[in-house]
């Protein structure tokens, strides 16, 4: 019998996760990225990596230039300085492949109102290459995955905030892409469906990279193997979960390094 | 071509689950119906007369010329106005509910999303063309017209309007506000629509300039029968510089 995730032939989407590997493979890698709106510094001089099979926390206060990094990694945004690579290719130069290997939420899910459910996530396996006899088997894995089955008919437009960020997640995670970069999954949905969220991101995190925007700690610190704390568009902290909240909690680290300007931590 | 196909697909079922495609549809269709009924009855006022004083050397009244080319120009009329409010939608849209970062980071090229998209309102104009064959079918039915220029008029009016809903979406691809999508439309496609008016005082080469970029000149000839290179190349290249547009705008559009 086939194996359920055969279709996807990439061989280095299944199975070989950091832990086997022991040398881990940088999928993600940030080297010095700044982004400027004319005389405003979005972001100035982020570095950071992410490895295979790691589920990285992107902390930061709001403005602090998450998204706007997110969206460059993402290959929406260009950047003005640095370079990123994602998946081993340049976000600028070789952003097709980029494009290839990503899944990607953006703060609000990019959904079509007048859509429902099944016809949009049909368009996404479309629009993101899925083999065309898979389409249908792989939009039901999804749903399943995700817990949007029960809604497949509805139209986008009706579904409850919580419903509509897990479709986006579904959309994300379609092509089984190597890199899952999720801005602020969790933010606005009910206790209940926050568990439920975390659950996915961790069990996507087994096999993915997840590169995971919030600002909400305690997620951080049940989901993540890694932080990097932005603040005013730098990295203050970056480093494994159980370095940087070795001596401190998680929350003191944060508020220390959001609230002066001190010297850049760096655990590794 | 998988994922043009794709995209026109999604923007076919958002005309046609909303009623945005219904309305302009029978809008058209009831507009064109208001005057071909005024050009036909014209038509009959001019019969009964020239039967009633046949004056030697006078040209009896022709069914082509006075209706259907009556009507058919009176379709580009409409036409102005109708189309930026189909086009005005198409990317404005996806920029302000964010769906353009979707397609973006998607493996998609801009070019694809363009294409897609202007795929699906060329189908849907040439179902809104298609619909109103049905007053020249009439008079085909209970007249004898000549068929050639109701062919090449139809075929001149597609060309026509796929020029148009090309620059109304490359003015969509500027913009994320769908109303000043459709005004800067309207008043676009309204100048070019004017456009030869100088031509008489101008003179010269001038005004060889200013008719040969008037779609109702170059509508002329196909609506008297006559397919010309000219007509033809012109209405491609208006349709092309639209694309054109629109893609550059959408590549611009990420390196603000």
């Amino acid at each position: 019998m086939r194996s359920r995730r055969s279709f996807f032939t990439s061989p280095l989407t299944v199975g070989l996760g950091a832990q086997q590997n022991g040398d881990a493979k940088v999928m993600i890698e940030v080297r010095g990225l700044s982004k400027s709106y004319g005389d405003y510094q979005a972001v100035e001089d982020i570095s950071f990596t992410a490895g295979k099979g790691e589920i990285v926390g992107f902390l930061g206060p709001n403005g602090a230039g998450k998204t706007t990094t997110i969206r460059m990694l993402a290959t929406y945004l260009p950047p003005t300085a640095g370079s990123a690579t994602v998946a081993g290719f340049n976000v600028v130069t070789q952003a097709d492949e980029v494009r290839k290997r990503i899944g990607y939420l953006p703060e609000n899910p990019p959904l079509y109102g007048e859509m429902k459910v099944v016809e949009y996530l049909t368009f996404i396996a479309e629009i993101k290459g899925v083999v065309r006899s898979r389409i249908a088997a792989r939009v039901e894995e999804v749903m399943e995955q995700c817990f949007v089955a029960d809604v497949r008919n509805k139209l986008c437009n009706h579904l409850s905030r919580g419903y509509r960020q897990r479709v986006g997640l579904a959309q994300a995670i379609m092509n089984d892409p190597e890199v899952i970069i999720l801005d602020e999954p969790t933010s606005g949905l009910d206790p209940k469906q926050i568990i439920e969220i975390r659950k996915l991101i961790k069990s996507l995190g087994e096999r993915h990279t997840v590169l995971l925007s919030t600002h909400i700690l305690p997620e951080v610190a049940m989901v993540c193997d890694k932080v990097v704390i932005v603040n005013r568009g730098h990295v203050v902290v970056e480093g494994p979960l159980s370095q940087v909240s070795r001596d401190k909690s998680l929350e003191q680290v944060f508020l220390e390094s959001v609230s002066q300007d001190g010297p850049i931590v760096t655990a590794a | 071509m998988r994922t043009i196909w794709a995209i026109c697909k999604r923007e076919l079922l958002a005309f046609f689950v909303s009623p945005i495609a219904y309305f302009v549809i029978t809008g058209f269709t009831l507009l064109v119906g208001f005057f071909f009924f005024n050009h036909l009855s014209y038509f009959a006022q001019m019969v009964e007369m020239s039967s009633m004083i046949s004056l030697r050397g006078r040209e009896l009244p022709n069914l082509n010329q006075t209706v259907i080319e009556g009507v058919f120009h009176t379709m580009v009329v409409i036409l102005v106005f109708l189309i930026p409010l189909l086009t005005m939608r198409t990317i404005a849209e996806e920029k302000k509910k964010g769906t353009f970062e979707l397609l973006i980071t998607s493996p998609v090229s801009v070019s694809q999303i363009v294409l897609g998209k202007f795929l699906s309102i060329a189908i849907v104009l040439t179902i809104m063309l298609s619909v109103n064959l049905i007053f020249p079918a009439l008079l085909v039915k209970y007249g004898n017209p000549e068929i050639l220029p109701i062919v090449s008029g139809f075929l001149g009016l597609v060309l026509c309007s796929l020029g148009f809903a090309s620059i109304g979406m490359a003015v969509s691809s500027f913009t994320e506000n769908q109303v000043v999508a459709g005004v800067v439309s309207m008043v676009t496609l309204l100048l070019l629509y004017v456009i030869q008016a100088p031509a008489e005082s101008l003179g010269g080469t001038a005004a060889e300039v200013f008719r040969y970029l008037s779609p109702v000149e170059q509508l002329q000839d196909l609506l008297r029968g006559i397919i010309t290179l000219k007509s033809i190349t012109y209405f491609v290249s208006l349709i092309v510089v639209g694309l054109f547009l629109s893609q550059r705008a959408l590549e611009a559009y990420r390196w603000r």
